[in-house]
């Protein structure tokens, strides 16, 4: 049976993790590559590195980041940030990402998803997609979520799968950052209405959190950052949990 | 031990050679049919979709030298799928080596399939100290069917086959590159054949 995935998400800056990471036992909490491993090692089912400070300048050290990733973990990670053409995602593949993400890229450019689909496959094509309920409305965000647009979540959804979109990656940002729990309602209607696995994310804060995103939000897989980093929800702890639950998930 | 894995321009290859280096191997990457001929082990990957692969392959002339390699060759993912006599996918003739037609999930099920799946149905020595019901990785829209030279099955929508085997090709629908622990336990089995 197909499991259910956790994947814990790595903010990046000129190669190393941003704040917010506290384990135990690391010799180095900033490097990304001991970071990954350990989550690997802990049973994550997948990673995500996000670059949040994507410019050209530091799109070397990127790379460089996603190399050594790729030469030491043995488990499947996206990488997503800056992202807007077909040789950014040749590039990161060659160095070893097996997915990528894009999101605003993909927004004000919405071809770009066909493009990439067809030239490597929509099995590494991911697009995240940020959104805000305003006035009982899911609108999509730009730009992290600061820049609201006039697209609808539900009708941007089924028009990225349409596209070629291997999976989407959607992220809440009524329920970022609030540890009260995944927007559940909305991604429910998302797994509903396109026929490609949804990554959930905002919103983690307790275990019982993931057990509701899984069931009532159907989610395939969640994402989460700040829970895991801090080790206030330990992995196994947390599949062991919903296996009790009797949600399927590889331990 | 003179390990390659064949590169005919699909997919992501880097990741099969970490995953080797992990294991204290250098795997070499050739579409040089000498190369290839003259290797311990052959690995046959693939990422992407069908008919465009199979175009690659048979301009570089590697459809024909593959069947006739007669050393322990492995197919993944893609590359299994292209080693099946027919896939949907383009409606592609593959290269015949396993009996079994490959076809696409129905619309019942999120396709593609992502993540991690059971194996069950063990048999052969490629999954020796891997035990049933361990987890693989999978990215795929398109499945071999049950058959006779299935040598894992996995359930999704249906009961299909994840892992194959005649004579001395192999191939598996799951990325052991990407598959932790048990993954790499797969390619020392298939290093050790």
């Amino acid at each position: 049976m197909l499991t259910k995935r956790i994947v814990p998400c790595l903010d990046i800056k000129n190669g190393r993790t941003v704040k917010g990471v506290n384990f135990v036992d690391l010799r180095d909490a900033g490097d990304p590559v001991v970071l990954a491993k350990q989550y690997a090692d802990l049973g994550a089912d997948e990673l995500v590195f996000l670059d949040i400070a994507a410019t050209l300048e530091n799109r070397k050290t990127m790379h460089d980041m996603v190399l050594k990733v790729a030469e030491q973990v043995n488990i499947p990670f996206t990488v997503g940030g800056g992202i807007s053409s077909i040789e950014d995602v040749d590039n990161l593949l060659h160095c070893g990402a097996d997915k990528v993400s894009i999101n605003s890229s993909a927004v004000k450019r919405p071809e770009l998803i066909n493009e990439l689909s067809e030239k490597f496959g929509s099995q590494c094509v991911v697009v995240a997609i940020d959104a805000k309920e305003v006035d009982g409305e899911w609108l999509v965000h730009l730009a992290g979520g600061t820049i609201p647009t006039e697209l609808n979540l539900f009708d941007w959804a089924k028009e990225v799968e349409q596209r070629g979109a291997g999976e989407i990656l959607f992220t809440s940002m009524n329920h970022d950052g609030t540890k009260a729990g995944f927007a559940n309602e909305a991604l429910a209607k998302l797994s509903d209405l396109v026929n490609i696995p949804i990554i959930a994310s905002g919103g983690a804060g307790t275990i019982q959190h993931f057990v509701d995103t899984f069931k009532d939000g159907k989610a395939d897989a969640a994402l989460a950052a700040s829970v895991f980093h801090f080790g206030e929800i330990p992995i196994l702890e947390l599949k062991e949990e919903l296996r009790i639950k009797g949600i399927p998930v590889r331990i | 031990m003179k390990l390659s894995i064949v590169n005919y321009g699909a997919g992501n290859i880097k990741s099969i050679q970490f995953a080797f280096q992990r294991l204290g191997y250098e795997a070499i990457l050739t579409d040089n049919p000498e190369e290839i001929k003259t290797s311990d082990k052959v690995i046959f990957p693939g990422v992407g979709e069908a008919s465009s692969a199979m175009i690659k392959l048979q301009q570089s002339g590697l459809d024909q030298l593959i069947p006739t390699l007669k050393q322990p060759v492995l197919g993944i993912c893609l590359g299994m799928q292209l080693m099946c006599k027919h896939s949907e996918e383009g409606d592609t003739k593959g290269l015949g080596i396993f009996d079994v037609n490959v076809k696409r999930f129905s619309n019942e099920v999120k396709v593609p399939q992502m993540g991690w799946n059971t194996i069950s149905n063990l048999k052969s020595d490629l999954f020796k100290g891997i035990k049933e019901k361990e987890h693989m990785y999978l990215v795929h829209s398109y499945y071999a069917e049950q058959c006779e030279e299935s040598i894992a099955t996995s359930d999704y929508e249906l009961e299909y086959a994840s892992a194959l085997e005649n004579g001395n090709f192999y191939g598996v629908q799951f990325h052991p590159e990407k598959s932790s622990k048990a993954g790499e336990q797969l390619l020392k089995n298939f290093i050790e054949l």
